[in-house]
């Protein structure tokens, strides 16, 4: 938390270029497009060398884990003998030496394979790739979840600032920093599955129960509730601290003056001047933050048997399918990286000032 | 020597009583420290107050809390004091919390000292290794290590460092970056000082208020992760943890929920008298943020 | 420039016995000043003084911790120290505006300039999008940003510190206010651009036929643009006259410091005569003194100048002063 106290304001981006107008009155104009276009760009090109050594060490990992994949099948076989295993190492490439394996496995990768599972009998892509969608809509709902509550909390301690409410939330956001996922998680099913009965405690949607349309819609929300709240739950925290911070700045600042002075209503200012300002910080953090809500992903989804990414890493672990294991971790650095290129790209278009840098 | 007269002072050396008072008058920052102190007297006591393995059974199978005296948190599912359970935990979580602090910082401290220092080439490397490290999902990155080189209690504070110490890392770059430029520590150059003695003895003292708290809230951090880790089942399984009883209760939810409630309390307990005592001590260090206005 | 002979109507803005506190601590104690149609006051003194706090007083815009203590602000027929906030609401940006000292800072940097001043008029004239785009190119026009069809779609940090002065005065003016409030406005200009934002806004003061309230501690300024000057000291009134007068021959032992110490008025005095003469001491709180505030630093203080806070007298035609040993008082008419 001290970590996001120093990130927190002080990552805001500094004023871009101020054109001396009149002077120069061409060729700093600039466009939202523009801007979005050169960050999309810029990042584009600064992620690639990041990419490849992740996927190299990758690789090294792979080679490090205990047992290969002729292990493990001859493992999942019951017995096999020392030609089968020659087969199997043949066939999988792993009777080459090493920086053959690398090159194989890179021009796999170019393929967009990612080797296969022994265990799913599968290619270790398809296999995520499969899982991915329901991952995706977790770590979605979750952070709309954490930001909307964030927000809202964040806003209301910053009006109330030093007063009982503001004290209260503090509290409560200390609290929510310090609870493990997995373990409110838990919680949450004894409240509201077991208890009141309210909400299924695991899974993605009721089995078999032949739902479709507007019905499957609302069972399989009824199913993401729980663990998207516990998911969430971190972060509310996060951006209620921060919301609360920048808001407080914000409301400082000259221009909220200026628009107090134009006759506006608390609410349009608080709106347009203020919060539109705050939200710069907020979103720095949120992009952050997605390789903190996937970690918290694997746990979550344990908890609830939510059948993401997240749950088939912990299975991958369970059964010692490396391949898989491995996989996931690329493909959540690729997420990681894509969901902060989205985030400069939202800088871009929420703040004006962000021109060339 | 009146050399030393001339040299402008180091800022550091002057805040320590100041602090310390500031700290002092902080009753949430107090009162968490002595929470701290006491766990930690009670993990160094567990063989003492609880001489059996708190992995045997010692009573009837799922007495409740507060059903039989000697059990005060209860027994679980195989008769096992859950009160023994929790403080013999304390020190799987003490012991992972700060060892793995002291590692990731450590590391951290040096790679960021040595990229804030000397700035240029060094740095744009360091940084690259810094943001590699980053990339990851921390706890994937985490859950891969520890699966990788089997469970165990080093193997998992090893990783838990591996993963932490970028944070660490990025904060004394911008530290030393912002301190090196500093009269001080430009005197300290004039006066013919080696690049050791100028990283050590002049720039590490003014960064280590913000390297305190941060140490403060990576103990925590670490003690999460390691309860996440033994729920999973990643932990060595011969010794009891708060997040691997949290685990075997699980199963048990339904009936005995107190199983998985009591070791978690734990948890957010010590979490929250460490991000607590890192809130305090940052108030108490960081004057221009405790200021009021 | 000046405005002719004042005219004897009633004010627009009738400002009597206003007092600001902090808390306990007075910051500006029972003023009384007014302004009448058309007309420029400048409100004169150090920072410290009060005058940028009696400005945003107007606009009820004063910092939270601050609050009026005292006194009314009668503004066409309202008293602007009670009416509540959605009457305060439709009277600000409308009938009374206000720009500030720093342009830098005081537009908001993710809202285009077209964005912010089409704000203004939606809000109080109802105006579709497309028209409130039009008449904020206008406004631009009227303010004279060049190229104003192009700039309406700019960022604030595109503009350099007098555009953007010059953009808050195409905003504050947008709805034809009766009372401009200008805290400051050219404090953060460079030197050259100065007086053209001064020009700018007596333009539009005689177009509109708006009282003109300048918050200034620059006395140059007042010499050339203001009708009648309010000298301040300490949160009070120390003198009141027009500018001509009061730089001939001020009647205030504060008042004659002050353009001892101004560089281009006072007495012929300039850059090149020598070091210039400081008022020794520092500006004192208003609250502590139960004499003249000004006493602790004047050259003519007297015993009895730190007993009783010294009254307002009328000194001459138009002009009242509160230093009783410098001025023999003429009994008021």
């Amino acid at each position: 938390m001290a970590g996001l106290r120093a990130i927190g304001l002080r990552n805001r981006p500094a004023a871009g270029t101020v054109c001396r107008f009149p002077e120069d009155p061409g060729p700093c104009l600039m466009t939202t497009a523009e801007r979005i276009f050169k960050s999309l760009r810029r990042n584009g090109l600064a992620a690639i060398p990041t990419v490849l050594v992740i996927v190299v060490l990758n690789f090294f990992l792979l080679k490090l884990a205990p047992g290969d994949a002729a292990d493990v099948m001859a493992g999942e076989s019951g017995a096999a003998t020392e030609e089968l295993m020659r087969q199997l190492r043949a066939r999988f490439g792993l009777d080459l030496p090493v920086l053959g394996q690398l090159q194989a496995y890179l021009g796999g990768l170019a393929q967009g394979s990612l080797g296969f599972s022994p265990r799913y009998n599968m290619p270790v892509t398809d296999l995520i790739l499969q899982r991915l969608p329901r991952t995706l809509t977790l770590m979605g709902f979750s952070l709309s979840i954490a930001i909307a509550l964030g927000l809202l909390a964040g806003t209301v301690m910053a009006l109330n600032a030093g007063r009982w409410p503001d004290r209260v939330l503090s509290v409560l956001t200390l609290l929510l920093y310090s609870v493990p996922g997995f373990w409110i998680g838990l919680m949450l099913i004894v409240l509201f599955s077991i208890k009141l009965g309210w909400l299924p405690s695991g899974g993605s949607e009721t089995i078999a129960s032949g739902r479709t349309g507007f019905d499957l819609f609302v069972d399989r929300l009824r199913h993401m509730i729980l663990p998207a709240l516990t998911l969430a739950l971190f972060y509310v925290a996060v951006y209620a601290r921060l919301t609360r911070a920048a808001v407080m700045e914000v409301a400082e600042q000259d221009y909220v003056r200026t628009a107090r002075a134009k006759g506006l209503s608390a609410f349009a200012v608080g709106s347009r001047h203020v919060l539109r300002n705050a939200l710069l910080p907020v979103t720095t953090l949120a992009g952050m933050h997605i390789g903190g809500i996937l970690g918290g992903a694997v746990v979550v989804e344990t908890v609830y048997s939510w059948p993401g990414l997240g749950r088939l890493a912990f299975e991958a672990v369970l059964r010692r399918d490396y391949n898989v294991l491995l996989g996931v971790l690329l493909l959540s650095s690729v997420l990681v990286i894509l969901a902060n290129m989205i985030v400069d790209m939202l800088q871009a278009w929420l703040d004006p000032r962000i021109e060339v840098r | 020597m009146s050399l030393a007269l001339d040299t402008p002072a180091s800022p550091v050396a002057a805040m320590r009583p100041r602090a310390l008072r500031a700290f002092l008058r902080n009753p949430a920052g107090v009162i968490s420290l002595g929470f701290l102190l006491v766990l930690f007297a009670m993990a160094l006591a567990a063989p003492t107050l609880y001489p059996e393995d708190p992995l045997s059974m010692v009573a009837r199978p799922f007495l409740w809390p507060g059903q039989n005296p000697a059990y005060p948190l209860g027994t679980d599912s195989l008769g096992r004091d859950v009160a023994a359970g929790v403080v013999w935990g304390a020190r799987i979580s003490l012991l992972v919390g700060f060892s793995a602090m002291a590692l990731g910082v450590t590391l951290g401290l040096v790679v960021g000292s040595l990229a804030g220092y000397f700035g240029g080439r060094v740095d744009d490397v360091l940084v690259k290794v810094i943001e590699i490290f980053q990339t990851p999902p921390n706890f994937v990155l985490l859950v891969v290590l520890v699966a990788i080189a089997q469970p165990s209690v080093s193997t998992v504070i090893f990783a838990i460092a591996a993963v932490t110490w970028p944070t660490t890392a990025r904060l004394m770059r911008a530290e030393f970056r912002a301190l090196r430029s500093k009269d001080f520590v430009v005197a300290a150059r004039g006066l013919g000082y080696g690049h050791a003695r100028i990283i050590v003895r002049e720039i590490l003292p003014n960064a280590l208020p913000p390297l305190i708290v941060t140490s403060s809230v990576l103990v925590a951090t670490a003690i999460l992760m390691e309860s996440a880790l033994s729920f999973l089942g990643l932990s060595d399984p011969n010794v009891v943890s708060w997040g691997s009883m949290i685990g075997a209760g699980r199963e048990l939810l339904r009936t005995a929920w107190f199983l998985s409630a009591v070791p978690g309390v734990a948890i957010v307990l010590t979490v929250l008298a460490l991000n607590l005592l890192g809130d305090a001590l940052n108030d108490a260090l960081n004057p221009r943020v405790s200021g009021a206005r | 420039m000046k405005a002719g002979p004042v005219d004897a109507s009633s004010p627009l803005l009738d400002v009597r016995d206003l007092t600001i506190a902090f808390g306990d601590t007075v910051r500006v104690r029972d003023l009384s000043f007014s302004v009448r149609e058309a007309e420029t006051v400048a409100i004169v003194g150090e920072s410290g003084s009060g005058k940028s706090l009696t400005g945003l007083a107007l606009m009820r815009l004063l910092p939270r911790s601050a609050r009026i203590a005292g006194g009314a602000m009668a503004f066409m027929g309202r008293d602007l120290a009670v009416i509540d906030e959605p009457e305060l609401r439709r009277l600000r940006g409308r009938e009374i505006a206000m720009i500030f000292q720093e342009p830098m800072t005081s537009l908001n940097p993710v809202l285009t300039i077209g964005a912010q001043i089409a704000e203004v008029v939606t809000l109080h004239e109802g105006l579709s999008r497309s028209a409130a785009r039009r008449r904020a190119i206008e406004l631009l026009d009227r303010v004279r940003v060049p190229d104003p069809a192009r700039r309406v779609d700019d960022y604030p940090h595109r503009l350099s510190g007098g555009m953007r002065q010059r953009v808050m005065i195409a905003m504050a003016v947008a709805c034809g206010p009766r009372l401009l409030i200008a805290d400051e406005p050219t404090t953060a200009l460079d030197v050259t651009i100065q007086a053209q934002v001064l020009d700018l806004l007596d333009g539009l003061r005689r177009d509109l036929s708006m009282g003109l309230i300048l918050v200034t501690h620059d006395l140059g300024v007042v010499g050339q643009w203001a009708d009648r000057v309010v000298v301040m000291y300490a949160g009070t009134k120390v003198e009141e006259a027009p500018p001509g007068p009061v730089f001939a021959d001020p009647r205030h032992p504060y008042t004659a410091g002050l353009l001892a110490a101004s560089p281009r008025v006072g007495g012929g005095r300039s850059y090149r005569s020598g070091p210039l003469p400081e008022i020794p001491g520092n500006i004192a709180s208003a609250v502590d003194e139960a004499g003249c505030s000004f006493a602790p630093r004047c050259p003519h203080a007297i015993a009895s100048c730190r007993l009783a806070r010294p009254p307002l007298v009328r000194v001459g035609e138009d002009r009242v002063a509160a230093c009783p040993v410098v001025n023999v008082a003429e009994p008021a008419p």
